[in-house]
């Protein structure tokens, strides 16, 4: 438990990926197996353990400490797990348990034994650990680590490609002993799992408008960029199952998707949103989808008001069939025959559109307005399927980006390099009411898309307004309007304004322009994308 | 205010501070007044403008260094142990550990020891004496921490985590936020006694207070100032400054400075993550929970006052191990090198 708690609580304040990756790839190097094997397994959200509620928590430490003192304490701390970790009375003694012992005996534990095993190891451990302990069994780290950052991290420490160790993760399983061997270089290449391998995905460059030109149109085929989330759904004999881009398996959140996969394919395509009418499905917003994102299971009354299917992009195998190293236009017609001959209600397919040169295809674009599209895809008719962002074969050609001109609020200082720098910026536009008198409402924050002249800039102007300070945050005049971009608006209504963006960015700063002629929310809403 | 049925009614809380009657003169009075005992050098306990200051030699010679030699009207050295009498009141310092000569203020009057802790802390400190323990009749003592999940972890392991990060990170600058007086020479001396021999860097406004501390013959090793240097210079270096001075363009000078801070208030995590901290280091000149409550139980006196702090955890705990404990509630100090 030792390792594993200081990791965690390093993790814990570590706010950049490469600092993440950097303690993480010490953490794989330093610690034996099976020990590093299982903190992978709590990482990555594939530990199987008997799960403690926090009321059991609660329970042990309530028996232990003045009731009164424990109240005053849980106010002033705010978190349980915390609380507990530290106010639990017992200075440690005993040998500290690994995490492995800890991990081991709680799958062999029956559900009475729990408590009596949580409390033995809280009196062994000390603040840190416990804490570690207690997120453990209740489930959850919340350390900000993904499942994908935890595989990068092992490709950072053993060097093999990232692509390999993707394809192999969802053939091996916790403690990881024989992926840890081939990581280090003692072992065999575990065996994929291959009735329910995961295939690294094929992922496109994006372009901007003026570099078209220098592509031969009739090389390319062009299909609309879906809103939603880019999956791959595997299934052939018993196995079924949904992985996201990054390859982390979906499925649970999932369970109409997977009921219709009664097939033996790999395919690649758009999850969304939405309904059917007598078109087919109609795509809702991305932000509909969202509600479903991000949860465990399928929660029965979202699963019938947002709807799931998928628009398919392209097969990789058909049957026994590997058809990755064919050109996109014969995949085209076997995906078109496959879906003729497996007809689902959940799955349809991604339409090409038809163009003679870029010159209709730009019209084409700028026509399109639906919420669910995000802009083109440029695909060479030639292109095998290759896994990961090769230069060349497909493009992403984004949208125009909607821009507001907002007025800044407050600066947030950022970390690492920029630590010296307020580089977050809230900014929010006017809200006016009856009488005209006008309030600013924050609408997002950003915190890219800046020149490093123009941070440093921008650094110089916060300091220099200052209003108020609360820790790294300070308010400032609203005197700074910036030209915000962002790829969509929604409706939101965990946001005072009512309205939130999709990666905002800082596009201009408007120096020239005063504050009182920034975009009202009015504007801010009606840039709101309709739900279908 | 002081009721004469309990004990030391001749000592009382006021506004300007703590009032010793039948010698006329206050304990860290919060505003000049003409008599003064002062516990320890930190700013909110020893204000300039007094008439007359009593105090350890090294409080005298923190307090001429950060406030000038003219900051009393007359400074009068007391050492450890030596005993003297003010208008019928013995009066006595004792080691406090918490920095370089703090004291204990131990009275004696009227057939009765009270003893005022100022503030203090149990675990050993390179850079001043342990705290003594005083028998007494009343004992009013700091609650800093006052609350049973403010409990400090060895130093020498936190020491020992900003060592593995430094060699973790060794392009970047570990900038360590420290309070300028007590807590910046402490972590020095604990890097000093972790074995580590390379030079500290410190942060402009950090040198006067180093000196006055190897002026008293306390060892800190090689400092070096920030200044002066060049960004590369300071890749893997250990650097200390006041709390904040990240966030100015003075850290800009260091290389993707990792953002750590010595302090008691690190324990809790959301107080350290709000902070913008990425490191934080558990380390605190003051007694934690487990400090205060042992420092009840070997003093044995009968009746507890607690001046600042959480102080109604702490009076309930001494009134559960059947001692008489009030909060006096005496404002003006801050939480400052906590």
């Amino acid at each position: 438990m030792k390792a594993f708690a200081a990791l965690l609580d390093r993790l814990v304040y570590t706010p950049g990926r490469d600092a993440k990756l950097r303690l993480l790839a010490d953490y794989f190097a330093r610690n034996p197996d099976p020990d590093r094997g299982y903190a992978l397994a709590a990482l990555t959200g594939t530990l199987d353990l008997a799960q403690a509620k926090p009321a059991l928590v609660r329970d042990l430490v309530e028996a232990r400490v003045d009731a009164e003192l424990f109240r005053w304490s849980y106010d002033f701390v705010g978190d349980l797990a915390e609380t507990v970790s530290l106010i639990w009375p017992k200075r440690p003694e005993g040998e500290v348990p690994t995490l492995s012992e800890v991990v081991e005996s709680l799958q062999r534990a029956g559900r009475r034994d729990v408590p009596g095993l949580i409390e033995g190891w809280l009196d062994r451990l000390d603040v840190d650990q416990r804490w570690a302990l207690i997120k453990l069994v209740t489930g959850g780290l919340r350390v900000g680590v993904s499942a994908r950052l935890a595989r990068t991290a092992l490709a950072t420490w053993s060097g093999k490609p990232l692509a390999e160790i993707e394809e192999i993760w969802h053939g091996v399983t916790p403690p990881f002993t024989g992926l840890f061997a081939w990581l280090a270089g003692r072992g065999e290449r575990p065996a994929a799992d291959a009735t329910a391998l995961f295939r690294p995905l094929m992922l496109a460059h994006p372009i901007e408008d003026a570099e078209l030109n220098e592509l031969d149109a009739r090389a390319y085929r062009a299909e609309w960029k879906w809103d939603g989330i880019r999956v791959q759904l595997v299934a052939g004999g018993a196995a079924r199952r949904l992985y996201s881009r990054s390859g982390d398996d979906v499925s649970a959140t999932f369970p109409e998707i997977v009921e219709a996969m009664d097939f033996d394919a790999v395919l690649d395509g758009e999850l969304l949103v939405g309904r059917v009418t007598d078109q087919g499905w109609q795509p809702a917003p991305f932000n509909d989808l969202q509600q479903r994102l991000n949860r465990k299971t399928g929660v029965r009354g979202l699963m019938e008001s947002h709807p799931a299917f998928v628009r398919l992009y392209d097969i990789l195998l058909d049957g026994g069939e590997d058809l990755r190293a064919q050109p996109f236009d014969e995949r085209r017609r076997r995906l078109v025959a496959w879906h003729g001959a497996h007809a689902r209600e959940r799955f349809d397919i991604s339409p090409l559109i038809e163009f003679a040169d870029w010159g209709r295809l730009r019209e084409l674009r700028a026509e399109a307005r639906e919420a669910s599209i995000e802009g083109l895809m440029l695909k060479r008719g030639d292109s095998p399927y290759l896994a990961g962002r090769v230069r060349g074969p497909w493009f992403k050609w984004k949208r125009a980006p909607l821009t507001v001109d907002a007025v800044l609020m407050y600066a947030q200082r950022g970390h690492g390099k920029r630590s010296s720098f307020y580089s977050d910026f809230t900014f929010g536009v006017w809200r006016r009411d009856l009488g005209g008198a006008a309030e600013l409402v924050p609408v997002g924050k950003a915190y890219f898309g800046f020149t490093d002249a123009e941070l440093a800039a921008l650094d110089r102007w916060v300091r220099s307004h200052t209003v108020e300070r609360y820790g790294p945050v300070r308010a400032v005049e609203h005197a700074l309007v910036l030209e915000i971009a962002c790829d969509s608006v929604h409706a939101s209504p965990r946001h005072k304004s009512g309205v939130a963006m999709r990666f905002p960015r800082v596009h201009r700063i408007r120096w020239d322009k005063p504050a009182a002629e920034a975009d009202d929310l009015e504007t801010v809403t009606r840039m709101v994308v309709a739900a279908s | 205010m002081s009721d004469p049925a309990r004990g030391g009614h001749w000592i009382r809380p006021t506004p300007t501070g703590l009032y010793v009657e039948p010698g006329d003169f206050y304990i860290d009075p919060g505003r000049p007044v003409g008599r003064a005992v002062i516990s320890h050098g930190h700013s909110d306990h020893a204000r300039s403008g007094h008439d007359h200051v009593l105090a350890t030699r090294e409080t005298l010679a923190i307090m001429a260094g950060r406030h000038g030699q003219d900051c009393a009207g007359a400074m009068q050295a007391v050492a450890y142990g030596e005993s003297l009498v003010i208008g019928g009141v013995t009066l006595r310092l004792a080691p406090a550990g918490h920095i370089l000569g703090s004291a204990q203020i131990v009275l004696e009057h009227a057939g009765q020891r009270i003893v005022v802790s100022g503030d203090y802390k149990r675990r050993p400190d390179p850079t001043c004496p342990p705290f003594e323990a005083v028998p007494c009749d009343v004992f009013i003592t700091e609650a800093t921490f006052g609350l049973p999940v403010f409990r400090h972890p060895p130093d020498r392991d936190e020491i020992a985590k900003l060592l593995a990060t430094a060699a973790l990170f060794p392009e970047r600058a570990m900038l360590v936020g420290v309070y300028a007086l007590g807590k910046c020479q402490r972590v020095i001396a604990l890097l000093r006694q972790a074995g580590y021999d390379k030079p500290i860097f410190l942060h402009g406004q950090l040198g006067a207070m180093c000196d006055v501390y190897r002026r008293c013959g306390v060892e800190l090793g090689e400092l070096r100032p920030v200044i002066g240097m060049i960004k590369e210079g300071l890749a893997g270096a250990i650097v200390l400054a006041p709390p904040g001075a990240a966030a100015e363009r003075w850290a800009r000078r260091l290389p993707e400075p990792l953002v750590a801070q010595a302090s008691g208030w690190m324990r809790v995590k959301q107080r350290a993550k709000q902070s913008g901290v990425e490191l934080p280091l558990v380390i605190s000149d003051h007694a934690d929970w487990d400090e205060l409550l042992q420092t009840i139980d070997e003093i044995e006196a009968p009746e507890i006052w607690v001046t600042h702090g959480r102080e109604e955890a702490l009076v309930h705990a001494a009134k559960a191990r059947g001692r008489k404990a009030r909060a006096l509630a005496l404002v003006g100090y801050d939480e400052e090198g906590s």
